[in-house]
């Protein structure tokens, strides 16, 4: 949070509705995503209750499970996951497109398209996430054995789950937070996480203003849950005598309608909320950045497509080389992340002014001509003057760069009462007259940034046969045991 | 008793003080500067009957689908004198727990025999160091001059001539990993039980510090019903609880300030009298306070920036409303001097806002 963020809170409880926080949208909305929503046991780490899902926003599919303590019902009801789950998978991928090679010489492809996921919120990141670990270790052969679906739906679960934690993929969306990226409403975080009551703030129904429409949506019998969990009364007074019908008469269809029919009434209103989510979200212009960062999101797809058959499940905990890589990554993820963001919308940018590491304002003075004759050759140093009411803190030296266009750089020579002067270095062409339009002219309204682009580089560790003897020696290889394949998942 | 007593008691117009349990006093412990919240539960006042007459009943239930699976899993590690138990904390950890002894304190008497007898087997077990496991134990103690009686579904054994706690929990531990949150409010009951534990054993004449700060977590393994058990430090959660427990008999502090005559009966004037105490409302006390939503709809409708989260206070300089922050952004107010900081920060932000948003803010 900073005040930027906390002022825009007090406009939405001023102007009784969200307010935006940002110009564009900053995450990737594929074409036909697939909508999830998962519903649990109440006293269970991951027992699932019932999920719709579905790519059609009028056809979805429920999933349910009767009797959610039988196991073979839940098994069963993985395997029909997995096959719907799979068959998204498969169907969007779009074509392999050939890459020019890598450095080394092997080929690379990308696929087109990528598998999206979406659920109601991050409640339903982590159902996925456990889901993936009760599943992807069974065995389908053996005693326990399961159908070959079912560890492969844990894999591809545990897979989506884990590029949610990556800073700006959009393979895994929450509708919560993605709608919470882009809109501020005036209540508290721990409020909006209740997905009708922040879609309340932000597109209240006709006749209500947000206040009005958040409290209607914490009522549970109007507005039931997002899920994973269910509302206390629900399981009382509604589920547990269908599912005892269910038990009484050993598993009539029409006692299995029943309990269907309890769980997508409590389904219904959330799928209908994370459409009209996606609704609001589209009708954003896309962020410039996104489309780079949806293309790293297909490549990381690519790979793991590519070599699902040969690998094995996720560790259940990284060794220590994997897990120094994942934290590596995602720190290089977030950096890249913050900064595409804060180049691709003025909002976000205005969070670096206000902390003094970004500045804008209106050029008073421009030397586009001036030459640096310092050196052996002349070089082209152009310097601007910008008059900024913004609390600048950078240093003279400070290597900055355009926020409307990154490849224009300067660096910081003075900051005084007339403003910021700044010396051009780079992005002006490559004669000793920059290129026209190139250097600001007086009048002209810019934004210069600290903030860049390029992350910092990538890190080296050592090959896991050569972890060190601190960090425990080389781990052992991963062998499926029967232990993992009978686990219990009661 | 404290000579608040009859101050206290005067405060619930006649209604008996609502029995603490472990959950309430470890709930005691969230959000201290909430005047309000210290008084009615200093006085036992029953807070939920209060927000039910209020028109801010809370849903506080819980699915009997947990609560079954809750009561199953006890059960099980508890079946046959806590062979389940014994196992696991002398083969998965280690610990050289000797022969032991079983009492199961449930099956007789009233509440005050209960404790007699705990209180009498832990003297004799204090006395020989025999290990011993105490089911249903009941222990006391002194909440706000109240006395609270608390049932451990908890059982204390003697490893090293010192007893230890033993929490069940039914949330799952999956890899080594379970929710922070269950796992902080399992610790903060914990420690409940180890302070009463202490007390009794210094009433007893022996030193308190024969209880020790570790409890043991029992909770199920992975997504299966078998046990695991880790041991938890409850040490910061103890000196919280401990100073809590401190205030909630200084409430005199608050009273002082309070007109003679407030009662918090349930009748017309509930509202004005609850309103009588300041409250300090966030957006987390929805997780431990049953008067939360009449607070949150007060710290609303007079503006309150703590009702968008102690963090938006703090990003405002603590400026505690939301109109004089506005006022401060849009420089309709001339700030004072030690505002001054904030009010530029604010109408910089304000006016960054507005450049960004094309003028339309």
């Amino acid at each position: 949070m900073s005040a930027l963020a906390a002022l825009a809170r007090l406009e939405a409880v001023d102007a009784r509705r969200a307010v935006p926080i940002a110009t564009v949208r900053h995450c990737h909305l594929a074409d036909a995503p697939l909508v999830l929503i998962p519903l649990r046991l109440a006293g269970e780490a991951a027992a699932p209750l019932a999920v719709m899902l579905g790519t059609d926003r009028a056809d979805p599919t429920l999933l349910a499970v009767p009797q959610p303590r039988n196991r073979d019902l839940r098994f069963a009801f993985a395997a029909e996951l997995a096959k719907v789950v799979l068959e998204h998978v498969e169907a969007s991928r779009g074509a392999a497109e050939e890459l020019p090679p890598a450095k080394d010489g092997t080929e690379r492809v990308r696929y087109t398209e990528a598998p999206q996921v979406i659920v109601p919120n991050t409640g339903g990141v982590a159902f996925l996430r456990l889901l993936g670990r009760s599943t992807r270790f069974r065995s389908t052969e053996g005693p326990h054995a399961v159908e070959p679906s079912v560890p492969a739906l844990g894999r591809w679960a545990t897979w989506f789950a884990e590029r949610h934690d990556r800073p700006g993929s959009s393979l895994l969306l929450a509708a919560t937070e993605a709608l919470r990226l882009h809109w501020a409403t005036g209540q508290s975080a721990l409020e909006d996480g209740n997905l009708a009551a922040l879609l309340g703030w932000i597109d209240p129904p006709d006749g209500l203003d947000g206040p009005a429409a958040a409290a209607r949506a914490e009522d549970p019998v109007r507005c039931p849950p997002a899920g994973p969990a269910t509302d206390p009364t629900f399981d009382n007074e509604v589920l547990a005598p269908a599912v005892a019908a269910y038990d009484a008469t050993d598993g009539d269809p029409r006692a299995e309608e029943r309990v269907r029919a309890a769980l997508a009434g409590q389904l219904t209103p959330t799928w209908d909320l994370v459409w009209h989510a996606m609704d609001l979200l589209r009708a954003l212009p896309e962020g410039a950045s996104v489309p780079r960062r949806w293309e790293r999101d297909r490549d990381a797809f690519t790979l793991f497509h590519q070599t699902f058959a040969e690998g094995v499940p996720q560790a259940r905990r990284d060794t220590a080389v994997a897990a120094a890589r994942r934290l590596h990554a995602l720190e290089r993820a977030q950096d890249a992340y913050d900064a595409q963001r804060a180049f691709d919308d003025p909002l976000v940018m205005a969070e670096h002014r206000l902390n003094g590491q970004a500045f804008g304002g209106v050029v008073t003075e421009a030397d586009p001509t001036r030459l640096d004759e310092s050196g052996k050759r002349p070089k082209l140093r152009p310097r601007v003057r910008v008059a900024t009411e913004d609390p600048v803190r950078l240093d003279a030296g400070t290597a900055v760069c355009s926020a409307e266009r990154p490849a224009l750089k300067g660096r910081i020579v003075e900051y005084g009462t007339g403003g910021v002067l700044v010396e051009l270095t780079g992005g002006l062409g490559r004669k000793l007259v920059p290129e026209p339009g190139t250097v600001p002219a007086p009048g002209d309204r810019v934004c210069f940034t600290s903030l860049t682009d390029a992350s910092f580089g990538p890190a080296r560790f050592p090959e896991r046969e050569d972890t060190p003897w601190t960090h425990g020696g080389p781990p052992a290889e991963y062998v499926p045991s029967d232990a993992d394949a009978a686990e219990e998942w009661s | 008793m404290t000579d608040t007593a009859p101050a206290l008691d005067r405060l619930r117009a006649g209604a008996p003080p609502r029995n603490h349990d472990a959950r309430t006093i470890a709930a005691l412990t969230a959000n201290p500067g909430c005047a309000r919240r210290g008084l009615l539960d200093a006085a036992g006042v029953d807070k939920d009957a209060v927000a039910r007459h209020l028109g801010f009943g809370t849903p506080f239930g819980q699915s009997q689908f947990a609560i079954t699976r809750g009561n199953a899993f006890e059960a099980q590690v508890k079946a046959d004198g806590c062979a389940e138990l014994l196992a696991l904390l002398r083969d998965r950890l280690g610990l050289d727990v000797g022969e032991v002894g079983y009492d199961d304190l449930d099956d007789e008497g009233g509440r005050e025999f209960r404790h007699a007898r705990t209180r009498k087997l832990l003297a004799r077990a204090l006395d020989d160091a025999q290990g011993t496991l105490f089911d249903h134990p009941l222990l006391r103690l002194d909440i706000g001059g109240t006395p609270a009686y608390l049932e451990p579904d908890v059982i204390a054994f003697q490893l090293a001539g010192r007893f230890h706690v033993v929490e069940i929990k039914s949330f799952a531990v999956v890899d080594g990993q379970a929710e922070p949150e269950q796992v902080a409010a399992a610790a903060r009951q914990a420690a409940v039980y180890v302070l009463a534990l202490r007390e009794l054993v210094a009433d007893l004449g022996h030193d308190p510090q024969r209880v020790s700060h570790e409890v043991f977590l029992v909770c199920p393994e992975n997504f299966s019903n078998r046990p695991s058990a880790t041991p938890l430090d409850v040490r910061p959660q103890l000196a919280v609880l401990r100073r809590q427990l401190d205030r909630l008999t200084r409430v005199d502090a608050i009273l002082n300030g309070l007109p003679p005559d407030l009662s918090f009966a349930l009748d017309d004037g509930l509202g004005a009298a609850v309103r009588t105490v300041e409250a300090r409302y966030a957006p987390d006390c929805a997780a431990g306070c049953e008067l939360a939503y009449f607070c949150r709809d007060e710290a609303r409708a007079c503006g309150a920036t703590g009702a968008l989260g102690r963090g938006v206070r703090d990003d405002l300089g603590g400026v505690d409303t939301v109109e004089a922050a506005l006022d401060l952004a849009r420089g309709a107010a001339d700030p004072p001097a030690e505002l001054a900081e904030t009010a530029a920060l604010l109408r910089t932000a304000a006016r960054l806002r507005a450049e960004a948003l094309g003028g339309a803010a």
